[in-house]
């Protein structure tokens, strides 16, 4: 009888000391709001996802939902996560932000981080990037490149985020040519290739001859291609679809973020935070110039150097578009101005939607 | 820059166009194919895939056209043979659709596309204005051009078209003179599933060349609009896709010019006026009840 | 030799209730062959699809949560399209409804008391019914076709809402970003159990069983079924189509309506640019899944939400695409349709009169 006992023991102790080896130390699970082909906003944090699993072996497990609508069923697809057995969740989109609260009450031994939202919790972290420093560099670069003088941004929302993009771009426009001029059009939606191509053919029939962007299909690039116009990538590097006529992309990288805060899960020492961070900590990256004389080049990555020693784009003098200042000469905007901005800067000829 | 601004609109009229014209066909033969837009995205991913896989644009506007034909195939088999409700299997056929096209598009997302050369019509072309305007396309623009010709001559001008117009006013008549009704109508719903197919490929090979989920973005619905609006006259199919092409790119060019208009209600206009030119359309009765086909959407069971 | 249908006599009893059955074997056999053809393991991926979502009590809980607005919109759409009125417009419906029933709570916060969630739904279902009238209208006085108006009011609706949403109707609090404030606790569904589920399910139940007695037992109900397959017997019956019409847009748009505004003020809580994953179009589904019968509608809905439910399980652990559950959808749907067939016909085996003599016939 003790031998039996004995026996099962370790048979049982052998299948748990199994079974532990193989189990990873932690689940990592992502909810999307695009498709992960959409080659823009969701793709890159898929490329996040994989580089967590490249860089963690079989420490780390990972899942992922795609194209989750915000709304109703976006609470649903994260508590899935949670009762899941995720120990680490990502929430890609603004509109997920109260359903990640909801959860994250609900199971207080998850973590959840939520992207660029603005409520945290004990255990919902906020993480963002500062896309408006790359919109400045390319700013530049345009107001370079133009002959027309004039560039056209297809936009998707009038949030915070995307007007701060608009404003940076001009800001480095401004910085080269002080009459630069732009024209935005706002497409209300962040991807349908279909209005974002005829969105940047308007333009360009408009007199704009650099095309950028806040949106997520290849669509404008590629009519860019066609006219002979030039233009950025967004989110990723998309030279693939317009050889000629990118200059250079801001590319979404989350790498580095998601493998440090798996990294902290793992080490215990997570916890929430807002992070804000650009250039310098190589969450923002500049795609290779390319079709560009070198002495553009020359300054755009001058202007990158100058961001990652601490310069932020944002710094006086700025004018918003009604006269008053926004920022004296030398002095940085507050954070929470850019987070929360609501204004063009005096330049931008167009009415901001309100 | 007007010119320019016709170009955009014909780019963008097109599909709209291709896949009404057949819509209207397969409507004066009785059948109302709600499944439009289910065809047309399967049309543009198979179109797509099978350019990418085998570099020719024009294997793939085939492959598009033959995808077409498929899925009305299927819906044929429902409503013509085995007599179903044809709203509910129009509807059917687009909920497959979108979500096969989007199963079958998964390998392709992210891939740059090819895209369908213009032809140049020499001499044609050296038109001023005119001539990039019409002729200097993609080619599927002098398709389209075509496919409404051709269609135009066939319904009014042809035995073959009076016979589907007749099986589409009375399908008891036509039947009691021998024609096969189920025949007629099923060549329809084939045709009307290839403009939709052939459609479908220009968006993903001409207009914005590459693939995306749901690329069409309701475009088959608009042209099923479009065939009401056009009183099922196919010359009218042209007025009524321009001027829904028009609206849409019109109102970026309005928002480029700065006029201070609330972008969505901009977006709104080409669907407002879409409901007041069919509410004008329709409100003349005369009009409308000697174009439409009396027998739409009844099904049609021979009694032995 | 050559298959025909022929019309049977009358409604076969035993079809009726086999046909739905069939049809779901038919989906599962399907979904098998797409589980193996994109190389998932099809046991495993029918059970997570299937049978796992109804074995937690979690699972079954969001099942209800999706099937309410679901069930709620189609039943209206039952009366509309067994009266022939092909109501398409149901998501634009619901999308009004919702900014109707949240201006209560977005522009007077303050009124929180115990009759703002009463009022909140009365508007919703107002507004929503005021929405289904525009097709109406048209289509009785200009005979406009509603299946392209209601349809093109959807864009407009939800067009409306994004306005809204981005602009006045902003959270002030909110960091500019398009949302509205969140409602307050007067305004918000009361819920039921440990989940998501709210009073939303029981109201939809009753709706239900309503529309039921209503269509089975009452002149209204006699009214709709008449005017749908004769509307000439029943014009001398003296119903009038043009007052059914407007009745039926009406009634649908309300239940859409106050089906967006307790969506609203259940799971969300406040207005944002998208409250709805498809819930007008999905509903016209399930409308013809029930057989346009209230009863049915309440199983349909509930089949297709564990359809959406599924899909999700399957995808979020075999990593099977997200497009599966549209594709079930749509092929059970394809088979509903065409095992319906066999209630109302059935086969006939005609051999060709090319053999001797007298054509022999074999009934199926």
């Amino acid at each position: 009888m003790k031998s039996i006992l004995r026996g099962a023991i370790a048979a049982l102790a052998l299948t748990a000391a199994g079974s532990v080896a193989q189990a990873a130390d932690l689940k990592a699970c992502f909810v999307y709001v695009g498709p992960v082909g959409d080659f823009g906003w969701s793709y890159q944090h898929d490329q996040g996802r994989l580089a967590v699993e490249e860089h963690f072996g079989d420490r780390v497990e990972t899942a992922y939902l795609e194209s989750v609508p915000e709304g109703p069923d976006a609470e649903r697809a994260i508590e899935r996560f949670a009762r899941d057995g995720c120990g680490l969740i990502f929430t890609t989109s603004f509109g997920y932000m109260n359903p990640t609260i909801k959860v994250a009450k609900k199971f207080p031994d998850v973590k959840f981080e939520h992207a660029t939202g603005y409520k945290t919790a004990d255990n919902v972290a906020t993480y963002n990037s500062k896309f408006h420093e790359g919109r400045y560099i390319i700013g530049q670069i345009a107001a370079k490149q133009s002959k027309t003088g004039v560039a056209g941004y297809i936009a998707s929302f009038p949030i915070p985020e995307v007007v701060s993009g608009i404003n940076a771009f001009m800001l480095g426009a401004q910085s080269i040519n002080p009459d630069f001029k732009l024209k935005v059009v706002w497409v209300n939606t962040w991807f349908d290739p279909g209005k974002e191509a005829d969105a940047a053919k308007a333009l360009i029939d408009q007199g704009a001859d650099i095309i950028t962007q806040h949106t997520d299909s290849t669509a404008p690039l590629q009519v860019a291609q066609e006219r002979g116009v030039h233009g950025f990538g967004q989110a990723s590097d998309m030279i693939n679809f317009a050889k000629d006529a990118q200059y250079t992309a801001i590319i979404d990288d989350w790498a580095p973020y998601y493998i440090e805060r798996v990294q902290e899960v793992l080490d215990g020492k997570w916890h929430s935070h807002s992070a804000w961070d650009g250039i310098a900590e190589g969450h923002v990256v500049m795609a290779p110039y390319t079709n560009l004389p070198d002495d553009v080049v020359e300054m755009a990555k001058a202007t990158e150097a100058k961001i990652k020693g601490g310069w932020e784009p944002f710094t006086g003098p700025i004018t918003k578009q009604d006269g008053t200042e926004a920022a004296a000469d030398g002095v940085r905007l507050e954070d929470g101005a850019i987070l929360g901005m609501n204004w063009y800067v005096k330049g931008i000829d167009d009415k901001l939607p309100q | 820059m007007f010119e320019a601004v016709l170009l955009t609109v014909i780019t963008a009229a097109t599909p709209l166009l291709i896949a009404a014209v057949g819509e209207l066909v397969v409507e004066r033969s009785g059948v109302l194919n709600l499944g439009v837009e289910g065809m047309m995205i399967m049309g543009a991913v198979v179109g797509f895939a099978v350019a990418n896989q085998t570099g020719s644009g024009s294997l793939g506007v085939v492959a598009a056209i033959v995808a077409g034909m498929a899925m009305s195939a299927l819906f044929g088999f429902l409503v013509l043979i085995l007599v179903t409700n044809q709203v509910a299997s129009g509807l059917a056929l687009t909920i497959l659709g979108l979500g096969l096209s989007g199963m079958i598009g998964e390998a392709f997302i992210g891939v740059p596309g090819l895209r369908l050369p213009e032809l140049y019509i020499p001499v044609l072309s050296e038109i001023p204005f005119v001539g990039p305007v019409f002729f200097q396309q993609d080619a599927l623009v002098y398709v389209s051009f075509l496919l409404v010709g051709a269609v135009s001559y066939m319904l009014f001008k042809t035995r073959a078209g009076l016979i589907l117009r007749a099986v589409g006013d009375n399908h008891v008549s036509a039947h009691a003179l021998g024609y096969s009704v189920v025949r007629v109508r099923f060549m329809a719903i084939l045709f009307g599933g290839a403009c939709a197919g052939l459609a479908g490929a220009y968006m993903s090979l001409a207009y914005t060349p590459q693939w995306v989920e749901n690329m069409t973005a309701g475009r088959g619905w608009i042209a099923l609009a479009l065939v009401v609006f056009a009183s099922w006259l196919p010359f009218r199919v042209v007025a009524g896709a321009y001027l829904f092409g028009a609206v849409t790119v019109l109102t970026f060019h309005a928002q480029a010019q700065g006029l201070g208009i609330p972008s969505q209600f901009l977006s709104s206009l080409p669907y407002l006026a879409t409901i007041a030119v069919l509410v004008l359309i329709s409100a003349n009765r005369r009009l409308t009840l000697v174009n439409t086909p009396a027998c739409l959407g009844k099904p049609f069971v021979p009694d032995r | 030799m050559r298959i025909e249908l022929v019309k049977r006599k009358e409604h076969s009893g035993v079809m009726a209730l086999l046909s739905p059955v069939i049809a779901v074997g038919l989906t599962l056999i399907a979904a098998a062959l797409i589980f193996t053809l994109t190389g998932k393991d099809p046991a495993l991926g029918l059970y997570k699809f299937f049978i796992e979502p109804l074995t937690d009590t979690w699972s079954l809980q969001e099942i209800v949560v999706k099937a309410t607005p679901l069930v709620l919109i189609a039943c209206g759409l039952a009366v509309c399209y067994l009266s022939n009125n092909w109501n398409i417009g149901a998501e634009g419906q619901f999308v009004f409804g919702a900014i109707c029933g949240s201006f209560l709570p977005i522009l007077i916060p303050d009124f929180a008391n115990g009759a703002t969630l009463p009022l909140m739904l009365v508007f919703g279902a107002l507004g929503g019914a005021a929405w289904g009238l525009i097709p109406a209208l048209l289509k009785t006085r200009f005979n406009t076709n509603e299946i392209l108006t209601s349809l093109m009011l959807v864009y407009v609706a939800g067009l409306l809402l994004d306005y809204l949403v981005r602009g006045p109707w902003r959270d002030p609090g909110g960091y500019n970003f398009p949302e509205s404030l969140i409602f307050s606790d007067a305004a918000t569904l009361p819920v039921i159990g440990d989940g998501r589920m709210s009073i939303s399910a029981p109201i939809a139940v009753l709706v239900v069983v309503v529309l039921a007695v209503v269509l089975a037992k009452t002149l209204k109900g006699f009214e709709i079924r008449v005017m749908g397959e004769s509307p000439r017997a029943g014009s001398f019956a003296g119903f009038s189509s043009k007052r059914l019409t407007i009745f039926a847009f009406a009634l649908a748009g309300a239940l859409a309506g106050l089906a967006g505004t307790m969506e609203v003020s259940g799971s969300l809580n406040q207005l944002l640019p998208t409250i709805s994953p498809g819930y007008g179009f999905t509903a016209i589904i399930v409308a013809f899944l029930g057989r346009l019968n209230p009863i049915g509608i309440l199983i349909a809905g509930f089949v297709l939400a564990l359809s959406y439910i599924g899909g999700e399980a399957v995808q979020a652990s075999m990593g099977v695409s997200d497009k599966i559950a549209s594709v079930i959808q749509g092929l059970l749907l394809f088979f509903v349709l065409a095992c319906d067939t066999f209630i109302l016909y059935r086969l006939r085996f005609v051999k060709s009169r090319k053999s001797a003599g007298v054509p022999e016939v074999s009934h199926v």
